[in-house]
């Protein structure tokens, strides 16, 4: 589907979330994941607090409904009494703020004269406090991507949550080793009209975090949030785009979806349906014969069967909003979410799954429904079964408005799904354990003297001063070795391109081989450089010697033990005339088109020991020299 | 109240600003537009304190060339809770909850900040809705003040309050108190409280209550659980039983003390069981030797407390100047942490002879916490028998201290302080030691077995 996204009015913002190498914000613990089984686990339940007039905050209300506890999954060596909410959080990191404040000055932003840590209320489980904390560090940013300049209004560290580890019906388990390791977030404006500068734009804000080199690499450690509306419908904050390359069909996605919403709405609003009414009735009877295994599980288990009539929403419920999900798939997330339940059955699937015509005909007949009516029911225990029906009516009444604003998932195939209603504005209070930061101008200096280098600029002067190649020089600009390539290079004296490609490409293949590269010291890296430099050994010997390097063997000892000292002109030449000689047919059924395979015979003898270059020099001269042609 | 001072509070006044107004500053290029917050005393006198729209506070330093200028005026804050009217119901038993200054419950305003305390029953039943099941909730509050600041005069006015709740009719009183001396406050109202015919529940918070996961409701919960179901009439502690929000533990005023700077479970039994458990409402008693509740009854505060007694706590080759100064401040009474069994460096003995000659008791308990003083072991111990030194048993050092403080004001001689020092009057010595009673472990991978 083509759309004209600026005649939709598609504005998109989004916020990287980005974890710091370095130790946990509010305490001493590494910033560490552990696979292993825990060692305990500790039980505990939030309350939503009580804000101004009573009324607690509407996400927070969300959460609150579910009423499920949460198990909290510790390591004593790795998780201290402050992840557990046991201890008061100790001074912020201050390595952390430093970082962050690198970020903010990368960004063009304003640091604050003196920065407060805060506390977001945050009831789902994932911290244990039940807020998050999280420090507003600069505001202003600007920066500028393929010509187009974007605001960066807000960059902010804070402490992650802790990692979900499953759900059931009673308590959802978390994992505290990700509790309060730092993250860098960083806010654009709505600046973005299109579902593809965004990503681009997210790659850059990444590349200037990494150029830091003081954040985590690998997966997990960055997360994009997208923020996305259209005109006539309503901002959608989707959480957890852990690949850029998702960011624009997500985007494309939820412009389908809000579109498919507006659709539902003004055409349910020529059928003339009001609101819904949340009429709940027990309808066990109809299913006293059921074939449906879930009906049957349910009631035997000693639930029931209830049904609500959607009114004029016949055939709307089955309207694909994404590919694969429907507006029915919408209502049966608010149920999940709020009943508990496993799903619910709509009538525009039915008859389907072992329920009959002669069911949904008595469904119908119960709840006074027409053709143009749409019934929904959910076979479970009756108080969750209620529960789930009175949000999916919740949820039918927003379709009557349009596009509820909403926290969302994002899905691995880009489509999104329903976590819970955006959270209000004002959910932040002081956080009292904590005194606040002065950011001194000294600091400031500090920090500005040691900035690094804009990525573009990096890979522009790797390109001018060291001749690498555009795709070597962009690789080398974001690497971890770019300070070990200069020095090698200032060092050894030795081609460039050949030290990046060694760094970037065949320690990483020998890595993969099962080579130990890690052990191979750097001194080692600059004899067997300036070894090449000075002739000693060919370029294509490096490898060898590495090989040899990782289990502890000298360069000088490799060399001399793979015989891989350069060969001696008249010693190539000799070996030159020799294949010639022993491929005369070859040579005269080919001609010229020969050098390819003799170079490869020839190069397989040389093994490393000489310039491949050289050898191609003297096979053309010897080929000459007998005439091919 | 604002925390402004100095040149700021000079600007603020100069373009009329008042904490809650809303503000734009400008300065270097940067436009801030916010509400102005109160400042922390503490704060560094030159930064004004803005909240965002965003929600962020952030400080600002008001130097040269910083522009400020008032966009609106700050509208008061909004503080009525919807009235959550209850109707007192006859079936519920009558809880009185008497405050000393902590904050039970709280809620906050996002608007600014602040945190404010509930005080009215409809407030705490706002705050912890469950509360309307179990009990027809009364406030009274006998003082405010921080629990590090309560005296013994405090403690009371604290009793009187009780005791007035208790001889008018209520099944029984919670005492909301801070965590820090909480154990003191328990032990004196042990002593003080006499003929108690129905149960005393001191009741505190770890997190304060402002935050989602605050341990105050289900604090809350078990202690008025307590109050108005328990056949307990004594004075008891209930707090959290364990790192977990499932139960609270109901430990005997006179054998609990305050173990951790900030676990929830930081409150402990020493040297002996406690006396139940209370989970979901329900009360689960470990023990019988409790005194039993009595349909009627007229509670007495026999309050009258030497206030100069010292705890002392010995410590390797601590001279005895110490105790000589204590004796030039007119104290009355001394009690001593010893170490191990009970015993001091022989530098001591010198001060402890004086006393003793002056008719000053001194009273030895250990360092240790856990465990009985026995002075016959060592020739040490034997020494300090000699000069006159009161073992005080299994007896918790804060306990002796508060005890020894309500004996001197109602002994005649040094004879009856060193009787009434031996003997069990509320609870705080224990006949036998338990073998199952020292340092159970922090955790249990299931801490709700
Ligand atoms: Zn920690």
């Amino acid at each position: 589907m083509e759309l004209n996204y600026e005649k939709l009015g598609l504005r998109v913002g989004f916020e990287i979330h980005q974890e710091l190498d370095t130790h946990k914000l509010f305490c001493n613990c590494p910033s560490a994941l552990r696979d292993e089984e825990p060692r305990l686990e500790v039980k505990r339940r939030l309350r939503p607090t009580q804000s101004e007039l009573g009324e607690v905050d509407r996400a927070a209300l969300a959460e609150a409904l579910k009423g499920k506890g949460f198990r909290y999954q510790l390591y004593p060596d790795s998780v201290c009494l402050v992840e557990l909410d046991e201890e008061p959080p100790h001074l912020v990191n201050e390595e952390a703020v430093d970082i962050t404040l690198e970020a903010a000055l990368l960004l063009n932003a304003k640091p604050l004269d003196e920065v407060h840590t805060m506390r977001k209320i945050v009831i789902d489980g994932s911290n244990t406090c039940g807020f998050q904390r999280t420090l507003l560090i600069a505001t202003g940013g600007r920066v500028e991507v393929e010509g187009k300049s974007f605001r960066v209004p807000t960059i902010c560290l804070e402490e992650d949550a802790a990692r979900k580890m499953g759900e059931g019906a009673e308590l959802i388990d978390y994992r505290l080793d990700r509790l309060g390791i730092p993250l860098v977030e960083i806010a654009t404006g709505p600046d973005f009209f299109d579902p593809y500068t965004p990503a681009k734009a997210a790659l850059y804000i990444g590349q200037l975090l990494r150029a830091t080199g003081k954040v985590k690499r690998g997966i997990g450690t960055i997360r994009q949030d997208v923020n996305i509306s259209i005109a006539g419908g309503a901002r959608q904050e989707i959480k957890g785009v852990q690949e850029l390359a998702l960011i624009s069909t997500v985007i494309e996605r939820e412009v389908q979806r809000q579109w498919a919403l507006l659709e539902i709405r003004d055409e349910i609003k020529r059928r003339g349906a009001g609101k819904v009414v949340k009429k709940i009735i027990d309808v066990r009877g109809v299913f006293s014969k059921t074939s449906s295994e879930v009906v049957r599980s349910a009631l035997r288990a000693g639930g029931t069967v209830l049904v609500v009539k959607l009114p004029k929403f016949a055939g709307f419920l089955g309207k694909e909003l994404q590919p694969g999900r429907r507006f029915g798939t919408e209502l049966a997330d608010c149920a999940k979410l709020y009943g508990g339940v496993g799903g619910l059955f709509h009538t525009d699937e039915l008859p389907a799954y072992g329920i009959s015509q002669e069911e949904v005909d008595g469904l119908r007949k119960a709840t006074g429904a027409t053709e143009s009516d749409a019934v929904v029911f959910i076979a479970d225990v009756k108080e969750k079964a209620e529960a789930a029906l009175s949000a999916v009516v919740d949820r039918a009444n927003q379709a009557l408005e349009g596009v509820p604003e909403e926290t969302r998932r994002a899905l691995p195939d880009g489509n999104t799904e329903f976590m819970r209603p955006l959270p209000g504005a004002g959910r932040m209070y002081p956080e009292t354990d904590i005194p606040p930061i002065a950011i001194t101008p000294l600091r400031l200096r500090q920090i500005k003297a040691r900035l690094p280098e804009l990525p573009e600029k990096r890979r522009a002067r790797l390109v001018e001063k060291y001749g690498l190649g555009k795709e070597l020089a962009e690789r080398m600009s974001l690497s971890e070795n770019l300070e070990l390539f200069e020095e090698l290079v200032r060092k050894s004296k030795a081609n460039p391109t050949l030290i990046a490609t060694t760094l970037e490409e065949t320690l990483v293949s020998l890595r993969r081989e099962g080579v130990r590269v890690e052990v191979i010291q750097k001194a080692v890296l600059e004899e067997l450089f300036a070894g090449v430099a000075k002739g000693k050994l060919a370029k294509e010997a490096v490898s060898e010697v590495l090989r040899e390097a990782a289990r502890g063997v000298s360069v000088q000892t490799a060399i001399e033990k793979l015989g891989l000292a350069v060969m001696g002109g008249a010693e190539l030449r000799k070996l030159v005339r020799k294949i010639v000689a022993g491929n005369r047919e070859l040579i005269e059924r080919r001609g010229r088109a020969a050098i390819a395979p003799l170079m490869g015979i020839l190069m397989e003898r040389v093994r490393g020991r000489a310039d491949g270059k050289l050898v191609h020099e003297l096979l053309e001269r010897e080929l000459k020299k007998r005439g091919a042609k | 109240m604002s925390g402004y001072r100095g040149k700021v509070q000079q600007l603020l006044r100069a373009a009329s600003v008042e904490v809650g107004d809303r503000v734009r500053v400008e300065k270097a290029g940067s436009v801030y537009e916010g509400v102005l917050m109160p400042r922390t005393e503490l704060g560094d006198p030159n930064h004004i304190v803005l909240k965002l729209a965003s929600g962020y506070n952030l400080g600002i330093k008001l130097g040269k060339g910083a522009k400020l200028v008032k966009l609106e005026k700050g509208k008061p804050p909004r503080l009525g809770i919807p009235p959550l009217k209850i109707k007192r119901d006859p079936s519920k038993p009558d809880v009185s909850i008497v405050g000393t200054g902590g904050t039970i419950a709280s809620r906050v305003d996002y608007r600014t900040g602040a945190v404010y305390p509930a005080f009215t029953p409809e407030e705490i039943y706002s705050a912890v809705p469950e509360l309307a099941n179990l009990a027809n909730i009364r406030v009274i509050e006998a003082c405010n003040v921080f629990s590090e600041h309560m005296t013994p005069e405090l403690w009371v006015k604290v009793g009187k309050a009780i005791a007035k709740e208790l001889n008018a009719g209520a099944r029984g009183v919670v005492v909301a108190h801070g965590t820090d001396t909480m154990g003191y406050t328990a032990a004196a109202l042990s002593f003080m409280l006499k003929d108690l015919f129905r149960p005393v529940v001191l009741v505190g918070s770890q997190r304060s209550s402002d935050r989602p996961s605050s341990d105050a409701a289900l604090n809350l919960i078990g202690a008025v659980t307590v109050a108005g179901k328990s056949d307990i009439a004594e004075v008891c502690v209930v707090m959290h039983g364990s790192t977990e929000d499932d139960f609270c533990l109901i430990h005997r005023g006179t054998k609990v003390r305050k173990c951790h700077t900030s676990r929830r479970d930081t409150f402990q039994t020493i040297n002996d069981i406690p006396i139940g458990m209370v989970r979901g409402g329900e009360l689960k008693l470990f023990r019988d030797d409790y005194n039993r509740a009595k349909p009627k009854g007229r509670v007495k505060v026999d309050g009258k407390f030497e206030s100069r007694v010292a705890l002392l706590k010995v410590t390797p080759g601590m001279p005895s100047s110490v105790i000589e100064g204590m004796l030039k401040a007119r104290d009355k009474g001394i009690v001593l942490e010893g170490t191990g069994l009970g015993h001091v460096p022989e530098s001591l003995f010198e001060g402890i002879k004086f006393a003793v000659s002056k008719g000053v008791p001194v009273v030895m308990t250990s360092q240790c916490l856990w465990g009985r003083i026995d002075m016959k072991v060592y020739s040490t111990g034997r020494d300090l028998l000699q000069l006159g030194v009161i073992p005080a048993e299994d007896m918790l050092p804060e306990t002796a201290y508060v005890k020894l403080m309500w004996v001197l004001a109602h002994a005649k001689g040094v004879e009856e302080v060193s009787k009434l020092m031996r003997t069990n009057l509320a609870g705080e010595i224990t006949p036998r030691t338990r073998p199952d009673v020292f340092l159970k472990p922090v955790f249990s991978l299931k801490a709700s077995d």
